[in-house]
């Protein structure tokens, strides 16, 4: 029995649940991953990921040195040749490239990915670096590429796009509604907080998704939709609760505006006609909106399957209007809840990792905050918002960008309609990645920065609740990796001696706790939580205004920061690619309970062991029309490009839609997905691309070493059969 | 107003919310019962009687699933009491491998138990189940106190993947149809292993590096052979 050197208590890096985990440690070696019973949120559970999946932290393709690009000349796209730095030289060439295209194209020229995974720290002093040092707003992450259809549908509808309720409130709810949310797989710990609602609690549980997910064998009705079809279904539910007077008068009095407006509009949604394009039942969607409009508490939960859409921002104001209508919303138990994906995405956004808006949403193109950061890093600030981050891949295209800085992102992965992406990325003058491990993007880059684990350093992530809770060093870093506030730091001395500039703030911190002191100095959100009282206190929600404050697990109990709510006009339509003749099936990507994000991480670790390759999940009527038995290879081909997979025949899929999870650099669903946006919230179509299917043979040297089955590869198996 | 209900534990007059188990009442006057098979946070059902108190009937009580009763008189440290702790402990340690279970040690020497008492009896002898990248299930250091199927079903996880297999002395924990993990619904959330209080369920990093493999040979394990991904980062 091996007894631990030192068990050191931190947050888990993988989705944005936050779960706590406590890392036991022997020989600088994570041996084991514990859950601590008496913390918030996850109280003793994990899911695979967190128990099992964090040895990619000892991985040994990990970056132990600073690494420049030795074969420059033969473009981005060829095999890098490395060549090992000192960080002395590679910060240089760093700072003076970017100083060397602020001072020739401006400072707009460089573009930059901030980090859903790196702690607050490490993107607060990020965006301050680009900001301040930069001269440009050019700062966006992954957010956009996954709730940015929410976060703009709830800041037009109550002016506030985080979370509303905490995780804890699962406990009291009668109904609710999971949509375009697989959260067994993406939010597994969360999913058992919904589960025991429904199966401890009697909670009612609705789910509105194509898909026979997991939470459907929980559920009291599913409504199945065609893929596409959501504000049709959750228009008729509005239509329901008005016809048959079921909302909430008194909340749509007092903390609303424009409902009278909307009345009008909604005629037209009635549950027969949502039947006609969605498919699903009239009497289910008025069941539905009976048990929702009904209940004393219902909250809403939903995931990427309706942010990520050209009406993505309609999705999330329609099931606004659905809440506000019922005042289903500034009550425990009642909420609109967007789930985060990714560790601190929550916190990147809220450290300022976005375009428009310094730390808490504060607004750069508001002259008065503006001019309290300006007094504060003494440095002039570009009033201008910056590009998204789906506007950098068009800019490096079209040469308004020139450089780019990507810290602990892979666009490469991620970004829709690869070969794009991989052409824009080609026509920049300097490309600098800050990470961990060099992933597609890092293999396009001049040079590499090695950053640390989340095991290696301190610092905060906030979790999808607004919950700011500690990250803590467990292991010393491996080679000569840093942590990205210092590399960052480092690198901002550098550039600030080549301007000549000296900021009264200064990059000169020592530890994450100055930083985290100085972000809170700027942002009267944070200023009631500090590192003692996290320590003492395990996690504070935010907004937090003062120590003697508690925090704030619900938004909205008196009023929306917007003032009152606002129902929204929404419009049925849509802008994406349909199947046709040529391409008849649709396409629609996401993730695997076993994978994480372009599984930089995930595919490096014991989890690639039990989930190893990309499947395509098919209906089986679908299957046997083509002649496809589950382990068939078939080319997947969209009008931008073709990916090789093995075929998954499941009831899961609905009829003419196939599932490709977007993980595997090897079958990149990313290939074929289409660049096409939503026209307010710049997000991505992910989950619509018309696709071919044709069945193939097995690629040249593909897979040596496989010979059994594909359902006898770990967990790759058909959801529905083993459920 | 939740209804009060006053005992007495060990002579102390102790009041409590009714539906308080004898457990949690003794433990709010800071009186200690020992346990194996209870887990605060999971359901109690009173399985390895280790917990076993006197409330004044012929049959001893089990402290973690016996609510307090009005009036009720409970001693926790009889001499009978004391003997039926002493000799599930004692059977425990015959047939089952206890070498990993430091709490059930602490618990043998406390109460003068004989772990040689029950020698010779027949031995609980399973196959070590390695068949998934993340967990080892060995069962000859199993006691049967339920928690990895709670976790597994209404407890935690809703999976249902484990469950109670064989009859009598040959129960133990396995899955339906003796299937491997892989081929059930196990989603390896490891709820199963974060409760194990005998380390019959155990990490398989952490059971590799006991068997004095090197974290990089553990990493190398875990690969599959041939598979041609991510050659570029030389792995």
């Amino acid at each position: 029995m091996i007894i631990p050197d030192r068990t050191v208590r931190t947050t888990c890096p993988y989705c944005g649940v936050g779960c706590q985990m406590n890392l036991k440690v022997k020989d600088d070696y994570i041996y084991a991953v514990e859950a601590p019973f008496d913390a918030a949120p996850n109280h003793g559970m994990l899911c695979v990921k967190g128990r099992y999946g964090t040895d990619y932290v000892k991985h040994p393709g990990r970056v132990r040195t600073p690494l420049i690009r030795a074969n420059r000349a033969e473009g981005r796209s060829a095999k890098p040749v490395w060549r090992e730095a000192t960080w002395d030289e590679a910060l240089d060439l760093v700072a003076d490239e970017l100083v060397r295209i602020r001072t020739t194209y401006g400072g707009d020229a460089i573009a930059s990915y901030a980090s859903a995974k790196a702690t607050n720290e490490d993107n607060y002093v990020f965006q301050k670096l680009i900001r301040a040092l930069l001269a440009t707003n050019n700062v966006d992450h992954c957010a956009r590429l996954c709730h940015a259809g929410s976060v703009t549908g709830l800041q037009l509808s109550i002016g506030s796009s985080a979370m509303s309720n905490s995780i804890a409130e699962m406990e009291n709810l009668d109904a609710f509604i999971v949509t375009g949310s697989n959260t067994t797989e993406t939010h597994p710990v969360i999913s058992n907080f919904l589960k025991r609602a429904v199966r401890k609690n009697g909670a009612r549980l609705i789910v509105i998704d194509p898909r026979r997910i997991e939470m459907t064998d929980f559920a009291t009705l599913w409504l199945r939709q065609n893929p596409g079809s959501d504000v049709a279904v959750f228009q008729a539910m509005a239509h329901t609760i008005v016809k048959e007077e079921l909302y909430d008068p008194d909340f749509i009095a007092h903390r609303t505006e424009g409902f009278n407006e909307y009345l009008e509009s909604l005629e037209p949604f009635t549950p027969e006609w949502a039947e006609s394009v969605s498919g699903v039942p009239a009497d289910s969607i008025r069941e539905a909106a009976r048990i929702y409009a009904g209940a004393e508490r219902a909250a809403i939960y939903w995931g990427m399957g309706i942010s990520q859409s050209t009406h993505g921002t309609d999705n999330t104001l329609s099931l606004v209007n659905l809440a506000l209508m019922c005042g289903h919303v500034g009550k425990a138990g009642t909420g609109l809840n967007p789930l985060r994906g990714q560790n601190n995405v929550q916190g990147c956004s809220d450290s300022g990792g976005l375009p428009n808006v310094f730390t808490a949403y504060q607004r750069v193109d508001d002259d008065a905050i503006r001019g309290r950061f300006e007094s504060v890093w003494g440095a002039a600030l570009n009033p201008v918002p910056g590009l998204t981050a789906t506007e950098m891949i068009d800019g490096a295209h079209s040469g308004a960008v020139r450089g780019m800085f990507v810290l602990g992102e892979n666009p490469m992965m991620s970004e829709p309609n690869l070969e794009h992406a991989r052409h824009a990325l080609e026509k920049l003058e300097f490309l600098v990645c800050q990470d961990i491990f060099i992933n597609e993007t890092g293999e396009m880059a001049d040079v590499i920065l090695p950053a640390v684990s989340f095991a290696e350093k301190d610092g905060t992530f906030t979790n999808t609740d607004r919950r700011v809770q500690r990250c803590r060093a467990a292991v010393p870093p491996v080679g000569q990796s840093r942590a990205d506030w210092d590399i960052l730091s480092d690198l901002g001395r550098r550039i600030e001696a080549r301007l000549g500039a000296t900021l009264s703030a200064g990059f000169n911190y020592t530890h994450p706790e100055q930083i985290w002191e100085e972000m809170r100095a700027v942002t009267p959100d944070f200023w009631g939580i500090d590192y003692a009282r996290l320590e003492r206190e395990g996690g504070v929600h935010w907004p937090c205004p003062s120590f003697d404050h508690p925090g704030t697990p619900f938004l909205f109990a008196e009023e929306f920061p917007r003032g009152r709510g606002k129902f929204w006009e929404v419009q049925y339509g849509t802008n994406s690619e349909l199947p046709d003749a040529e391409y008849p099936f649709n396409l629609s990507t996401g993730r695997v309970l076993y994978h994480w994000s372009g599984s930089t991480m995930t595919g490096r670790s014991r989890l690639e062991d039990i989930y190893p390759e990309a499947v395509c999940e098919m209906h089986p009527d679908d299957a046997a029309e083509l002649g496809l038995v589950t382990g068939d290879w078939v080319n997947v081909s969209s009008r931008r490009g073709t990916i090789t997979l093995r075929v998954l025949v499941t009831g899961r899929s609905p009829r003419r839609t196939v599932f490709v999870p977007f993980h595997f650099a090897e079958a990149a669903a990313n290939l074929l997905t289409l660049d096409r946006i939503d026209a307010r919230a710049k997000i991505p179509d992910y989950k619509n691309t018309a696709v071919r299917i044709e069945k193939t043979t097995r690629p040249a040297g593909y897979d040596e070493g496989y010979d059994e089955h594909l359902f006898d590869r770990g967990a790759i198996k058909d959801p529905v059969q083993i459920h | 107003m939740t209804e009060l209900v006053t005992l007495t534990i060990d002579g102390h007059e102790v009041t409590v919310p009714a539906g308080t188990t004898v457990l949690n009442a003794a433990a709010s006057i800071g009186i200690t019962i020992p346990v194996v098979c209870y887990h605060p946070h999971l359901t109690a059902n009173g399985l390895c009687r280790v917990c076993s108190v006197d409330v004044g009937r012929r049959l001893q009580a089990a402290a973690c699933v016996t609510l307090v009763a009005p009036g009720m008189v409970v001693n926790t440290q009889t001499k009978d009491v004391r003997l039926a702790r002493r000799t599930i402990l004692e059977m425990l340690a015959s047939a089952v491998d206890l070498s990993e279970a430091p709490h059930l040690q602490d618990l043998l020497l406390e109460y003068d138990a004989d772990p040689e008492r029950f020698a010779g009896f027949e031995q609980r002898h399973t196959p070590v189940y390695d068949d998934n990248p993340f967990y080892i299930r060995d069962y000859n250091k199993c006691i049967n106190c339920w928690r990895c199927v709670q976790v597994c079903a209404e407890d935690a996880q809703y999976t249902f993947a484990l469950n109670f297999d064989g009859r009598g002395f040959h129960t133990t924990i396995g899955t339906f149809m003796g299937d491997g993990m892989p081929d059930t619904t196990c989603v390896f959330c490891g709820q199963c292993v974060g409760v194990c209080p005998t380390n019959a369920l155990k990490p398989k990093r952490q059971a590799m590096l006991e068997e004095g493999y090197d974290p990089d040979d553990i990493f190398r394990q875990t690969r599959r052979g041939g598979k041609k991904k991510r050659a570029l980062v030389g792995e």
